[in-house]
């Protein structure tokens, strides 16, 4: 009698744990040979390129732009820019030089350096929650 | 998602806090004359206030401590001395020389001026630049240089070791024009010119801000400074006195099209874009002749670069809601993107 009670509560409260049903972002990062997600955010953060001008992405100061789709999860997307199944090389590729992938895309190639993009895909694949 | 705990926020604000004190904005950080003696008497205050501070506390925890020994202190006298005869010679003091320090800082240049151009001393060795105030972007005009006048937006350029002279004014409200390493504020009145003469003593990059609160983007109302070598600053002007770049690729070319079709050229001015029907000579918003070359987009909303030029005509309102400029948000793709090239090729 007590241990199926305790049993159903342990459950009850593993669901309060949101972490739980989150794959660590570090395990994610890894599928993007290379690339550092903490060395990515720190290259959103700091705005040289503008991704924040035109996306907004989370936990991104002042990336609140409304030109492009927003990046929330990113991690979980079926496709890149509509058209690349989203799979590392192509998210690098796709930010590394977006042109080349689709030169009517509104998206231009912001002069990242390729070792820049890889981070910034690292980044982006830690996002995974979609907007309530 | 994680929150950081109280302590790693603490640990990031505290260096944050410490970091205000240098670097391109501080009046703590003087690079110019006049912010040097601000900085002292400033530094002064602060000292004397904190030694009184000390001096004080120690007198109210002796007090407590040696409670018999200081009852043998003259009660009248300590008012008198301590309360009357100390606090009224700092004063004195202290006024005398804050009011010499600032003689000293506005000498040279503290002329209010009513209407334009009347009771400024000429001085041949002054470099003037008229420095108007919109809502939120700042432009500046060189007058009289060698190579004609020269106007930009958002970023001023000033040689070291020689006096500059703004000459502010305002366009619609009342702003202030702050470079805390060089000056103290000084506001921008609509109808009324003021003037402000500073000097910078070595090369490198400044930041200025609005220091009025002159409605929502209030904020995002700052500028660059940049300081130069002599030489170099005439290089420089020479530079910013030429008429635009020729667009030379298709791409270019396009962005300039699309810049004139879209009509951007009603409220900006490029120089030397177009003889046709469709010219770029508007006034409303900030001078793009050399918009490429500038460090920072929407007085310092964001960086410059293709990809904020591009966020920006898309989505100026969305960056900094509220600002003058329309989103050009129903541009097809290519045309986007070849304008903000076009702007961007602008050095």
């Amino acid at each position: 009698m007590r241990l199926p009670v305790l049993f159903l509560l342990f459950l009850t409260l593993t669901a309060c744990n949101e972490a739980a049903t989150e794959r660590p972002a570090s395990e994610i990062a890894r599928h993007v040979a290379g690339g550092d997600p903490e060395i990515g955010r720190r290259i959103l953060n700091d705005r040289d390129y503008g991704c924040g001008a035109c996306h907004a992405i989370p936990g991104v100061r002042h990336a609140r732009g409304s030109v492009g789709p927003p990046l929330h999860g990113m991690a979980v997307r079926g496709y890149v820019a509509g058209r690349l199944p989203n799979y590392p090389e192509n998210l690098v590729n796709w930010i590394y030089d977006p042109q080349r992938i689709d030169p009517q895309s509104a998206m231009p190639n912001t002069g990242i350096s390729r070792e820049e993009a890889t981070h910034v895909a690292a980044y982006l694949y830690t996002l995974q929650e979609l907007p309530r | 998602m994680s929150r950081p705990g109280g302590r790693r926020v603490l640990a990031l604000a505290l260096p944050l806090l410490l970091a205000g004190c240098s670097g391109i904005q501080s009046a703590l950080d003087p690079r110019g004359p006049q912010a040097d003696a601000i900085a002292t008497l400033a530094w002064v205050l602060f000292i004397g206030a904190a030694l009184i501070f000390v001096a004080v506390m120690a007198m109210a925890v002796a007090g407590f401590i040696w409670p018999d020994q200081l009852s043998r202190v003259n009660p009248r006298r300590f008012m008198v001395g301590g309360g009357v005869v100390f606090t009224s010679s700092v004063l004195v003091v202290l006024t005398v020389y804050s009011t010499w320090v600032g003689s000293r800082v506005s000498d040279a240049s503290d002329v209010n001026i009513i209407g334009a151009g009347t009771r400024i001393q000429p001085d041949e060795d002054r470099l003037v630049i008229e420095a108007v105030g919109y809502m939120w972007w700042w432009e500046f005009r060189y007058l009289g240089t060698p190579h004609g006048d020269v106007v930009l937006a958002n970023e001023v350029h000033i040689p070291v070791g020689r006096p500059v002279e703004f000459r502010l004014k305002a366009a619609d409200v009342i702003h202030s024009f702050w470079i805390p390493s060089l000056h103290g504020k000084r506001d921008m009145i609509p109808g009324h010119n003021n003037l402000i003469v500073m000097q910078a003593e070595k090369p490198g990059l400044l930041r200025g801000q609005c220091a009025e609160f002159c409605g929502d983007q209030h904020t995002l109302m700052s500028f660059f400074v940049m300081a130069h070598e002599p030489e170099e600053f005439e290089d420089w002007l020479a530079a910013q006195a030429r008429p635009a770049r020729e667009p030379d690729t298709p791409e270019l070319q396009r962005g300039a099209e699309v810049f004139l079709e879209q009509g951007c050229g009603a409220c900006h001015v490029v120089r030397g874009l177009s003889d046709g029907p469709l010219q770029a000579v508007g006034q409303l918003g900030p001078d793009l002749t050399h918009v490429g070359s500038r460090l920072s987009l929407g007085a310092g909303a964001m960086p410059n670069g293709v990809g904020p030029l591009g966020g920006w005509i898309a989505n100026a309102q969305g960056i900094k809601p509220g600002n003058r400029m329309p989103n050009f948000d129903r541009l097809p793709s290519e045309d986007l993107t070849a304008v903000a090239r076009y702007l961007e090729s602008l050095k």
